[in-house]
């Protein structure tokens, strides 16, 4: 479904005028089926979240290229056959002037003639039911919701884009580890109920050996090693193997 | 809309929205509220008290003071306002283009921006004032080309602020339109600023104007016009103080109500303060400080 070929992305380094450039992904190819779960962890600034951001069609790349579908990803792809995406801050995810139930109409409205408010009225429901939250939320506005109301939110608000795929760039690393799992268990049922895949970047390899079914590893922009999570035991390059030990002991 | 309603239950922003409507409406049909002509000069009444033809009084050449106040609306008022409108509409298309769409174009304009920073603005007016000669609307065209780039500026700043947001990342996610996040995501978060700024830089202005008509460079001498009518008021300072007061004081609450106004607007507009009551409304007006404190830095 989405095809990843030898992508590059940098970055300008200093002042505008500066020409000194900070390469920031490196020939990075993979690719990604649809319905199944990737995990990308790396540490701290390695370009996940950049990654993220050309899979999305927010950045264009430098060279190489991203298909969806055999479609340039970044185009006018609105509608399905596309990303949809759950961020990391949920103080800043939903616009603090929106209520719940605007925020996800947003992403209802999008690539579909104009159905009736009573039909949206009523999907804007079973949404908020599906992510387990109640119906009377949608009056009201972020910040009268908790971090992890939020998250729910964000992720009916991708599912509402009825897109195939979900991108969850850190979704669960500023929740306490508690609502963590729950999240979890949710994204884990929407993905049997709804056949969603997820493209799932975090640094916690834990939460991704829990929901993903490949683990991509990353560092210093580029691809170290993609296994699947059942294999993760064994993985070859020396930079997993040390990362793995860490988290064991 | 169920916004604008909460607006209309402080009771402190309709006062002020009535003293702001009235004082405009005053300015624009100045001929039929008027009781006496402005300019009308009556040597036997100077300094004249109230009197039921001259509600407020005779000034130093027997011009009826009320007269002169309203007419003194349209260059203090309407005047600055349509000024301000013209470089808060400038400066916000500016503001938002290069806030938003970043890179190249941006540094290009807050270059030009921070050219015209660079200026002195008081050098720069009387520059103007020298090369087109004196008058009112000469001093406007001054400020409208001294204020833009500030008013871009700040409006970038607050821009960049939320284009990074990640509801606008969603946005972009959905393929819709860059017009669009703007309109939707980003003007609405801006207008308080946009307001708090242009209600402080507006007071500061109509007390510029004051200050060059005083100089004699603004409004000439027959006209009306508040800073005129203070500064002529000034001359007889201890001998008859009350003709400061009318100026002085139409002055004082029309800018305290503009103030008052944009706070209420600005609380009204935010949910966040909207809820939970009127107590974080401090808030609003400290800011509002804060942002006067500094534009004269
Ligand atoms: N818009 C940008 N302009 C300049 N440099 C950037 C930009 N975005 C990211 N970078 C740089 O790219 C590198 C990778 O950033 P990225 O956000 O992708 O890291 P990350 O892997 O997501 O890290 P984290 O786990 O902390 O979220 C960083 O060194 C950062 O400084
Ligand atoms: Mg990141």
């Amino acid at each position: 479904m989405l095809i990843v070929d030898r992508v590059d992305k940098s970055y300008r380094k200093g002042g505008f005028f500066s020409r000194e450039r900070q390469q920031v992904l490196k020939n990075i190819s993979f690719h990604y089926e649809q319905g199944e779960c990737l995990g990308i962890i790396g540490e701290s600034g390695c370009g996940k979240s950049t990654l993220g951001r050309l899979l999305l069609g927010i950045e264009k790349p430098e060279s190489g290229s991203i298909l969806l579908k055999g479609k340039k990803a970044g185009g006018n792809r609105a509608g399905s056959g596309s990303i949809s995406a759950v961020f990391q801050d949920y103080t800043s995810s939903i616009n603090p002037y929106f209520t719940v139930e605007q925020a996800i109409m947003e992403s209802l409205g999008i690539g579909r003639d104009r159905s009736s408010r009573r039909d949206n009225h009523a999907k804007v429901d079973r949404l908020l039911k599906h992510v387990g939250l109640d119906p009377h939320c949608r009056t009201k506005y972020p910040h009268e919701l908790s971090g992890g109301q939020i998250q729910r939110v964000c992720i009916a608000r991708a599912v509402a884009t009825e897109a195939p795929c979900i991108l969850l760039d850190e979704a669960i690393s500023s929740l306490d580890s508690s609502v963590q799992m729950q999240v979890l268990e949710l994204l884990k049922r929407l993905k049997e109920i709804d056949k969603l895949g997820y493209i799932f970047i975090t640094h916690d390899i834990q939460a991704a050996a829990f929901i993903c079914d490949r683990i991509m590893i990353m560092r210093n922009g580029q691809i170290e090693e993609i296994v699947s999570t059942t294999q993760l035991m064994d993985v070859q390059s020396p930079y997993a193997k040390k990362m793995l030990q860490m988290v064991i002991s | 809309m169920k916004r604008i309603g909460s607006l209309l239950q402080d009771r402190l922003a309709l006062l002020s929205l009535f003293i702001i409507t009235s004082t405009l409406l005053a300015g624009i049909f100045a001929p039929w509220i008027a009781p006496n002509d402005p300019e009308e000069v009556h040597m036997e009444l100077r300094f004249a008290s109230a009197s039921w033809e001259y509600l407020l009084g005779n000034d130093h050449l027997g011009r009826c003071v009320l007269s002169r106040l309203i007419y003194g609306i349209r260059p203090s008022v309407l005047g600055v306002l349509a000024v301000l409108a013209i470089s808060v509409g400038i400066g916000t298309a500016i503001g938002f283009i290069a806030g938003y769409f970043k890179g190249k174009l941006d540094a290009l304009l807050m270059r030009i921006c921070d050219i015209m920073l660079s200026f002195p603005g008081y050098v720069m007016t009387l520059g103007i004032i020298g090369i087109l000669g004196v008058g009112l609307q000469h001093i406007l065209l001054a400020f409208v080309l001294m204020k833009w780039s500030w008013f871009a500026r700040i409006i970038r700043t607050s821009v960049m602020q939320y284009a990074d947001a990640e509801y606008v990342k969603f946005s972009k996610t959905l393929g819709i339109g860059s017009l669009r996040i703007i309109w939707k995501h980003i003007v609405p978060v801006t207008v308080p600023v946009i307001a708090v700024t242009s209600s402080s830089a507006f007071s500061s202005m109509v007390l510029q104007l004051s200050g060059y008509s005083f100089l004699g460079l603004g409004v000439q001498a027959p006209h009306a016009e508040w800073g005129m009518m203070l500064n002529e008021a000034r001359e007889v300072m201890f001998s008859r103080p009350e003709l400061l007061l009318a100026p002085g004081i139409t002055t004082i609450l029309f800018v305290s109500a503009v103030h008052f106004f944009t706070d209420a607007l600005q609380v009204a507009l935010d949910p966040k303060l909207g809820s939970s009551g009127r107590k974080k409304q401090r808030k609003g007006r400290f800011q509002t400080a804060n942002l006067q404190g500094s534009e004269v830095a």
